[in-house]
């Protein structure tokens, strides 16, 4: 379980990214983190493992609480949160396996690391994630080599490697074209759901968020203004997060698109508005 | 009303009479150190001939009669450029890391741009002379200025490259946990070096000029047998020397080349 409690942001710039934000996420759940850019999604994710250090408040994993840890402890933390970026952020002059396995480095000490010396165990770990992503043949190619949707399938297994209990996906299919969206979305649910894993997935896409989560959240200016299930998005929740628009028809759009996705994907990715 | 507007591109300087005025002074001055320079013609129209005599002596480039001597100073050369290139870049990965904004606190920073200041300020000659007053004439002179030299160039370029890296690729780097360590060996060091080992190369050719620089001031190496061959009017001997620098400058260059494609 993860807690937020009052948790704000405050750049030195003085923009207040996030404000007061309370928010638990049971263990299990995948929740989708929607809003307009600069709602403070990012923010909030990296918050959490502390790339971006919190102002005030208090995060909590599983009873330990996050924002008092010191440097090697935080580390320590950092194994248990995986991580999954927009635009893949793999290191792209390493090769596929390297960069599955930089999600060990939490675990393994300097000299085995650079020595590429890393345990058989997670040798055959990162094997087997490759291959349940379908691409333990490309172990050896250059990150640079493989398309978006194959660098964000690496990138999943990175973050898996680590044997996290919580998942933090920034955007991850803001640079995939709508086929590939869906199939790294619903890889994410399948493993979240494999694993007993909590996630939090920003997304601004809304469509995707509903169709592949169980929650969601909807970020306005650093402030919660909607939190509930998929099918309660309605246009006056939409209009209340994003502005006003004619939402109807994404809304409609949605519960087509529900149904074609449980029969082909391929089919329903055809739908979407370019 | 909106046809027959005009435009033209807004001038970098807004102000006329600053425009006008930097353009008038800057070529009232260029005009006037023109006139200071005080050329004596009769002078210039002297020295040509001789010019033509000294040149002509070059000719043609004699290698056999010290080549001895030579050979010496060639292979003197090439192992005070080998060591003050690796003497050098090892001690430039630290001052560089350093001296990388987005890796060090700002003390450290400013510590390191200071050291990389100071090792730029001075040519490779000027330290030579130094080093020469300190551990007296020989290679081991030019070994320390070389080496100062290249902290100063290497340093410099690995913190602009060290900062001009992907931030997410090594955000993602340390997010997995990895110790500090760790992180520069995964997430930054991929980045930096292809464009580093080009680096070295381009370095050590440099070096390996700079060496027959230094050994003017008698910092060891081919420059203090150039040195010599022109005190003794050998000036075949010279070319032939000169002609040895080029044809290693140009291999130097020619495999850096294929090197640097290589390890893109």
């Amino acid at each position: 379980m993860l807690r937020l409690d009052k948790l704000t942001k405050q750049y030195k710039t003085g923009d207040l990214a996030l404000k007061d934000i309370v928010l638990e996420i049971p263990d299990g759940q995948v929740m989708a983190l929607i809003g307009p850019s600069g709602a403070g999604k990012s923010t909030l994710i990296r918050c959490v493992n502390r790339l971006v250090e919190p102002t005030s408040g208090k995060i909590s994993l599983n009873d330990l609480e996050l924002t008092t840890l010191s440097q090697g402890q935080l580390r320590k933390a950092r194994r248990r949160m995986g991580m999954i970026f927009q635009e893949y952020a793999l290191v792209e002059r390493l090769t596929v396996m390297e960069n599955v396995l930089s999600g060990r480095l939490g675990y393994v000490g300097f000299w085995r690391s650079y020595f590429r010396k890393f345990p058989q165990s997670d040798i055959d770990e990162a094997f087997r994630l490759l291959e349940r992503v379908g691409l333990d043949h490309m172990a050896n190619k250059r990150a640079d080599e493989l398309s978006g949707g194959q660098r964000q399938r690496v990138g999943i297994c990175r973050a898996l490697i680590q044997n996290p209990e919580l998942l933090l996906v920034d955007e991850p299919t803001a640079s995939l074209d709508p086929k590939t969206s869906r199939q790294i979305m619903r890889l994410i649910r399948e493993l979240c759901h494999e694993r007993k894993l909590s996630a939090i997935i920003n997304i601004h896409d809304v469509l995707l968020a509903q169709m592949f989560s169980e929650r969601i959240v909807g970020l306005q200016l650093g402030e919660i203004v909607y939190d509930g299930p998929p099918d309660g998005m309605s246009p006056d929740v939409l209009t209340q997060i994003y502005g006003e628009e004619d939402w109807e028809a994404t809304i409609e759009k949605v519960d087509d698109e529900d149904e074609a996705e449980n029969v082909d994907v391929s089919a329903s990715a055809d739908a979407e508005p370019s | 009303m909106a046809d027959n507007r005009t435009w033209k591109r807004p001038p970098f300087i807004k102000n006329p009479t600053l425009r006008w005025g930097i353009a008038i002074g800057g070529a009232i001055y260029l005009s006037i150190a023109m006139g200071t320079m005080d050329v004596n013609w009769s002078r210039v129209a002297a020295g040509l001939p001789r010019a033509e005599r000294f040149i002509m002596s070059f000719f043609p480039p004699d290698f056999v009669s010290r080549a001895g001597d030579i050979a010496d100073g060639i292979y003197e050369s090439l192992w005070m450029t080998v060591v003050s290139t690796v003497i050098g870049i090892g001690l430039s990965i630290p001052v560089g890391l350093g001296a990388a904004r987005n890796l060090s606190p700002r003390p450290v920073y400013l510590f390191s741009r200071g050291v990389l200041a100071i090792s730029r300020t001075f040519p490779e000659i000027i330290i030579a002379l130094f080093a020469v007053k300190i551990f007296s004439f020989g290679p081991f002179a030019g070994i320390i200025a070389l080496s100062i030299g290249t902290i100063g160039f290497y340093g410099k370029l690995l913190a602009e490259d060290i900062e001009d890296m992907d931030p997410v690729q090594a955000e993602a780097v340390k997010a997995t946990g990895s110790s500090w360590f760790q992180w520069l060996n995964y997430a930054v060091q991929p980045q930096v070096m292809p464009r580093m080992i080009g680096l070295a190369m381009y370095r050590f050719d440099i070096n390996f000029r700079e060496s027959a620089v230094v050994g003017i001031v008698g910092a060891g190496g081919i420059g203090a047998t150039l040195l010599t061959s022109f005190d003794r009017y050998e000036f075949d001997s010279s070319a032939a020397i000169l002609l040895i620098i080029i044809v290693i400058v140009m291999a130097v260059e020619y495999s850096s080349g294929f090197i640097r494609k290589w390890v893109q």
